[in-house]
């Protein structure tokens, strides 16, 4: 589809596109007494799907009104294709925003409202009927063109707001929690097809959310936000399997923590060996590559629940090195469908939480009130210096 | 986005918006009736004045109070009468300028007030609710002393001679109407939705053509009903036009006050009529006007007009 080829916008220099949609520098805003985005620094590649991803009142709604141009910042700079925008406001920025609640016209039908970017360029009527025509086939609305907004449903709300954004081939388009307002169903269809969408026309997303699934869903890039700053930036991979600090690990899937101090810390393959709280000796990676730990630092270990597997208490350990075994009781089996989720109450590092899959032959007969012996591989463990 | 998805979503709102009623024992339904019956005494009440006069304006006996005889009669020779007519296009010629300077400067108003610190519209927002409390005859009286003084001063000082006419009624009538104006552009302002506008921004359109293609559509509901009623105000106002009129400049309701003064004659009814069946056309043209649009601005100010005032806390 040609509609939402990337095109030079008209900010981009001579020769081509800048190599970044989006520079954040040393960017930070203040409310009053409240800072809403703390030194921000920031880089969004061409293309990409880009996502915020915090709790609520992190700041991502501010730093995407700030790209849009809807707030300024107080101190620092942002450049879209490679020019700084300070003071130009959002009708002068080629950026389009897909607002939480639609924002349709409601004065207007979905043709219209697809089009309306394209009239205040004063393309001609012809070009604004094709290029608005083309963009509903795009989102899959065709044969809607003049229907009234309020009569649709909230997906295809979205869709027309959808539309209404990529007809203008903006240089990133902005999305602030655009599925919020989505039954469960709709939203995970949307989250799907967002994302395809996102590759089919190439144009750069960037998407604010605070629900984890969705991020890691659609993204390419996720920024981990907390208090205004940035905690983490990465691909969704790199955020689950080697979470910076304790916010990230919690954030993105559940961790069960395991506090502990660092005995040794050996900087070649940055990994470190800690005793816990229990007396559990055991060793791993370092996931944030700029700490340097002394002996004695206070870390927490985290691992994932579905690294863990419980076995019946005397069964022997499997083959192989770097197992870690820890005795305790099953305090509760919840069955999820396609795992099941125990509480183990242990001894040494208190409450374990671990999914297992219940997948064929998986079965294996143990219930509340068995002992068990959980065990992982030491390379699930995740040292996390806070 | 399919089919059954939007019939799932509207059964669900079908059995939102239904709540069963109570069933009612014996003494609850008494008490029902009791109620309802009370209410249709209150309407009663305020409508049986009114049904009195449109029943004799087609009385056949001269005098008003005497029932003797269907007649339609009194109607053309109402609408033939040359003072009537007269009074009439004075009426016209008073309540159309009215209402669209006073509907042009209460949406400016309301526009200007919009950005204001909250501190500073606080004030503005008491001031003219005030204005439209203030009792009819003391912007009556004021006004008059106002003119009184300032044709004097004028005429001492400038030497031109200004006289009472339908400038000075009009202008009188614009105190109230202008803040009637004021309030419903400010209500429908305030509900209006400001992602809209923001979302017009993000598409490229400059503020001036934000206000005209959004905020303006968006607003044109108050306006409408603010006209409307500034007509009707202006259209059957007495107080504050018998102060203010001058020679020549009377209108429909001074020319009804000053037959009554004399004896009722079937005549006077029919003119009350026809200007109550007047008013009440242009409430119900306001009030299409304002459900159909209504709908397509996200089903706010739904009651119409009436809704519109309520609004106003
Ligand atoms: N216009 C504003 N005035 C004052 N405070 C604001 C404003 N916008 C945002 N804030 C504050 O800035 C912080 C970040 O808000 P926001 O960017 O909306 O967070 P998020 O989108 O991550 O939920 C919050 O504490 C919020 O209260
Ligand atoms: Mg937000």
């Amino acid at each position: 589809m040609t509609i939402a080829a990337p095109s030079p916008s008209p900010e981009a220099p001579l020769g081509g596109r800048a190599a970044h949609d989006v520079e954040i520098v040393d960017v930070t805003k203040r409310f009053g007494s409240v800072v809403a985005v703390d030194r921000m620094n920031l880089r969004i590649a061409n293309g990409a799907f880009y996502s915020f991803l915090g709790p609520s009142g992190c700041g991502k709604t501010t730093t995407l009104r700030m790209i849009a141009g809807f707030e300024q910042p107080t101190s620092g700079e942002i450049m879209l294709a490679g020019q700084p925008v300070a003071g130009i406001p959002p009708y002068r920025r080629n950026v389009n925003t897909v607002f939480q609640h639609y924002a349709l016209f409601p004065h207007m039908d979905v043709i219209q409202n697809v089009g309306y970017g394209l009239r205040q360029r004063n393309v001609g009527r012809t070009e604004e009927l094709e290029r608005a025509g083309r963009a509903l086939e795009l989102v899959r609305l065709t044969g809607y063109e003049h229907r009234r907004t309020w009569e649709l449903s909230g997906g295809q709300q979205q869709r027309v707001a959808l539309a209404r954004a990529l007809v203008n081939q903006p240089t990133v388009l902005l999305l602030d929690e655009p599925l919020g307002a989505l039954d469960l169903k709709l939203r995970k269809e949307m989250q799907l097809e967002l994302k395809a969408l996102q590759q089919e026309v190439g144009i750069t997303f960037v998407y604010v959310t605070h629900d984890q699934e969705e991020a890691l869903t659609m993204s390419d890039v996720i920024i981990v936000m907390n208090e205004g700053r940035i905690l983490q930036e990465g691909s969704p991979t790199e955020l689950y399997e080697r979470p910076v600090d304790t916010f990230v690990a919690n954030f993105i899937g559940v961790s069960n923590p395991i506090k502990g101090k660092v005995t040794a810390f050996d900087a070649a393959t940055h990994r470190a060996e800690i005793e816990s709280a229990g007396g559990l000796r055991i060793a791993g990676v370092v996931t944030d590559r700029a700490a340097r730990p002394a002996a004695g630092t206070e870390v927490t270990v985290a691992v994932r629940p579905e690294r863990l597997r419980v076995d019946a208490a005397g069964t022997p350990e499997p083959e192989g090195s770097g197992w870690v075994s820890v005795p305790g009781r099953i305090e509760q089996g919840t069955y999820l469908g396609e795992q099941t989720e125990y509480r183990i109450a242990t001894d040494v590092v208190g409450e374990l939480i671990v999914r297992r899959q219940n997948a064929a032959g998986a079965a294996q007969h143990v219930g509340p009130g068995d002992a068990v012996v959980v065990r992982w591989q030491e390379e699930a463990n995740l040292v996390l210096v806070d | 986005m399919s089919a059954p998805a939007l019939a799932g979503e509207s059964a669900v709102g079908r059995l939102a918006s239904a709540p069963r009623r109570p069933q009612l024992d014996r003494g609850g339904i008494a008490v029902e009736v009791w109620l309802r019956v009370q209410a249709s005494l209150v309407y009663a009440f305020l409508y049986l004045p009114i049904a009195i006069v449109v029943v004799f304006s087609f009385n056949a006996n001269s005098l008003a109070t005497i029932w003797t005889g269907f007649s339609v009669n009194w109607y053309p020779t109402a609408l033939a009468n040359s003072v009537v007519q007269n009074a009439l296009a004075n009426s016209f010629i008073v309540a159309i300028p009215n209402a669209i300077l006073a509907t042009l400067f209460g949406t400016m108003a309301a526009l200007g007030l919009q950005r204001v610190p909250r501190r500073v519209r606080i004030v503005f927002d008491a001031v003219t609710y005030v204005s439209i409390i203030i009792p009819e005859i003391v912007i009556a009286l004021a006004t008059l002393v106002l003119y009184a003084t300032g044709f004097g001063f004028i005429e001492d000082t400038f030497g031109i001679k200004l006289r009472f006419g339908h400038v000075t009624i009009i202008a009188a009538h614009m105190l109230f109407n202008t803040s009637l104006v004021l309030l419903l552009v400010r209500a429908r302002l305030s509900g209006m939705d400001r992602t809209l506008v923001e979302a017009s921004a993000d598409l490229f359109a400059t503020p001036w053509r934000t206000f005209r293609q959004i905020t303006f559509p968006q607003l044109l509901p108050g306006i409408m009903a603010g006209f409307l009623l500034a007509f009707t105000f202006s259209f059957d106002d007495y107080v504050i036009t018998t102060f203010t009129s001058g020679p020549g400049s009377s209108t429909l309701p001074l020319w009804v006050f000053g037959q009554v003064k004399r004896s009722v004659s079937p005549e006077t009814n029919a003119v009350a009529t026809i200007m109550l069946l007047f008013t009440l056309a242009m409430l119900f043209v306001g009030q299409f006007l304002l459900l159909r649009n209504s709908r397509r601005t996200q089903g706010r100010g739904g009651a119409g007009m009436a809704g519109m005032i309520a609004e106003q806390r």
